[in-house]
């Protein structure tokens, strides 16, 4: 069930679009910015609310990177592997992620708090590498910095 | 107007503390003085004035942005509403231009739209968002109402019989979304597909009705060209175009950043003179010059003016104007992999050149940067580079994912020959 936060939510986006299938990308980030992930059960919620099949739904759920359909944890690190960032020693940054969390990407630490993904360009080729957790932008980062990154995300 | 403000009119109000300009700000700097103008004048005639300009999209395409509002069916008999697009979706790997504009100077963003609106006649307008640009979307929207309580939004606009609803559309997240059509799809709700054309979307664009999609650059270059006349806007280019570009330089330099320069600046002055030439190590081998999707160009290149018909001559493509620095400690056999990688990762899989072509491009870069590559892998690349070409694919997405890998075959491929000889990467 939506929560009714959730679906007086959605319902405040809908007069901006002539269509009501249109609120669908706008939904989907709705409810998992509530629930961190969208269920099978979250799906069939969006779709009764917008009076749209489960498939419609999902088929618009699985187009978009940043819609996850399978749980994650606590905090989502985003890493870009983009061309700017791989030259300047992305490879490094994720081989650091991955050894100091023990997870491969796609994965999420055995203790729930950590996701690993990576990343499309994060439009911070300036400063690249750069790395993006729950939102928050971090650039210029090194391999030995990325104790200090991570310790700020409990 | 200030010095600065007449010759680099889009970064002139960016404050160095980082803040956007509230609207009365803006106001003072001469804001919203063009949106007024415009409402002294048919759409016709705005859109002749931004045709006189000569201002070209900055977004990758470089069509003259008074040509393309001039397809919209215009009057009484034209079907309605029509709607207005910003595409700030930037996802083209190493671009971070509009962000810069979107977040330091929204007002500048917002007038264009409503300029551009009254002169295509459109009543709702979107701005596409990126996924992770929250702070531009709290800032578009922080301007957005400012804007409405100051009658330059809504209902009779100004006292006028013009009235424009603006909303900020969060993508969730797709480089396709940032393809004209694709991103058309998108705002409807569906997966981010792209269209054919014709129809082109001045006639049946979103949900069927007239629609244009401008860039953000693009559109924020309006205010500027509506007060302060064609002539002006001509005269800042150094070269033909018209304006100022913003330009960016990541990789290994001293200085990587973003500068508003005259467009028609040369590479050579944007990556010695702003970028502060290579970083200490690092020497020059390559660069790409707009974005991840335009062909290599050398040092034989540079000093190539970044306007359109220069980098086009040079055998690449103006693009985003954001260039990407290949150094002679980087792999470019490496650099593709991560190009191609992303492409294979991002196409939508409409096409099949696209869909099947790019993972294979990514697989045989990956063999010969890993010591698995063989003689005939390099005509296994030859080939693909001419089966994703335009006409073979929906849209211009999968041409462009494949000119990094056309150029480099043709100015690299020693690197390529002695990883395969070598059974490894010698850049390690």
């Amino acid at each position: 069930m939506l929560s009714e936060l959730e679906t007086e939510q959605i319902r405040s986006e809908i007069p901006r679009y002539p269509e009501l299938r249109a609120m669908v990308p706008e939904a989907l980030r709705i409810v998992q910015e509530h629930r961190g992930w969208i269920s099978d059960e979250s799906l069939r919620d969006v779709a009764s609310l917008l009076s749209m099949s489960v498939e419609e739904v999902d088929s618009v759920a699985t187009g978009y990177n940043m819609i996850f359909r399978r749980p994650v944890g606590r905090h989502v690190i985003m890493v870009c592997d983009n061309v700017s960032c791989w030259i300047m020693g992305s490879d490094a940054i994720l081989t650091k992620l991955r050894e100091r969390l023990d997870v491969a990407p796609g994965g999420t630490t055995a203790d729930g708090r950590f996701t690993l993904l990576p990343s499309a360009c994060l439009g911070d080729c300036h400063e690249a590498p750069v790395l993006l957790i729950d939102g928050d932008y971090h650039a210029n980062v090194t391999p030995e910095g990325i104790d200090a990154v991570l310790e700020s995300y409990p | 107007m200030s010095a600065v403000a007449e010759r680099l009119p889009l970064t002139a109000r960016i404050r160095p503390d980082g803040r956007a300009a509230a609207i009365d700000e803006y106001e003072k700097a001469g804001g919203y003085e063009g949106l007024r103008r415009a409402l002294t004048m048919t759409p016709a005639e705005v859109q002749g004035v931004v045709t006189e300009s000569n201002l070209r999209g900055r977004g990758g395409a470089g069509f003259p942005t008074g040509k393309k509002w001039s397809f919209v069916p215009m009057g009484e008999k034209a079907r309605r509403p029509k709607y207005f697009v910003v595409n700030a979706d930037e996802m083209e790997p190493g671009t971070m231009k509009d962000k810069m504009l979107l977040e330091g100077d929204p007002h500048q963003l917002i007038e264009g739209i409503a300029i551009a609106a009254y002169a295509v006649e459109a009543e709702v307008a979107y701005i596409y968002l990126r996924w992770d640009y929250r702070e531009c979307a709290a800032r578009l929207k922080n301007g957005v109402e400012e804007a409405r309580r100051k009658g330059y939004l809504g209902g009779h606009i100004l006292g006028t019989s013009f009235s424009l609803d603006l909303y900020v559309h969060m993508s969730n997240g797709r480089y396709m979304a940032g393809e004209e059509t694709g991103l058309m799809a998108a705002l409807e709700g569906r997966r981010a597909t792209p269209r054919s054309k014709p129809p082109f979307p001045q006639v049946s664009g979103l949900w069927g009705k007239p629609t244009v999609v401008n860039n953000v650059e693009t559109v924020c270059n309006i205010p500027h060209i509506l007060r302060n006349g064609p002539e002006w806007f001509r005269s800042l280019g150094r070269t033909e175009d018209a304006g100022t570009k913003i330009y960016g330089v990541s990789g290994r330099v001293r200085k990587p950043g973003l500068w508003e320069l005259p467009i028609g600046t040369t590479l050579r002055e944007i990556i010695e003179e702003h970028a502060g030439g290579m970083a200490d190590g690092f020497a020059f081998k390559g660069l790409l010059p707009g974005g991840g999707s335009t062909d290599f160009l050398t040092a034989d290149h540079l000093d190539t003016p970044m306007d359109y018909a220069s980098v086009g001559k040079a055998g690449s493509r103006l693009g985003t104007g954001t260039i990407i620095v290949l150094d002679d400690r980087t792999c470019p056999v490496g650099m593709l992999i991560s190009l191609e990688r992303f492409f294979a990762r991002e196409s939508c899989g409409w096409c099949t050149p696209c869909r099947e072509g790019l993972p294979w491009v990514a697989r045989v870069l990956t063999a010969i940067e890993e010591g698995r590559g063989e003689e005939h892998d390099l005509e296994i690349l030859d080939f693909h580079t001419r089966m994703i070409r335009p006409g073979n694919t929906f849209c211009a997405f999968a041409p462009g994912a494949i000119e990094p890998l056309e150029s480099a075959l043709k100015y690299y491929r020693e690197d390529f020959e002695r990883h395969i000889a070598a059974r490894g990467c010698p850049y390690r």
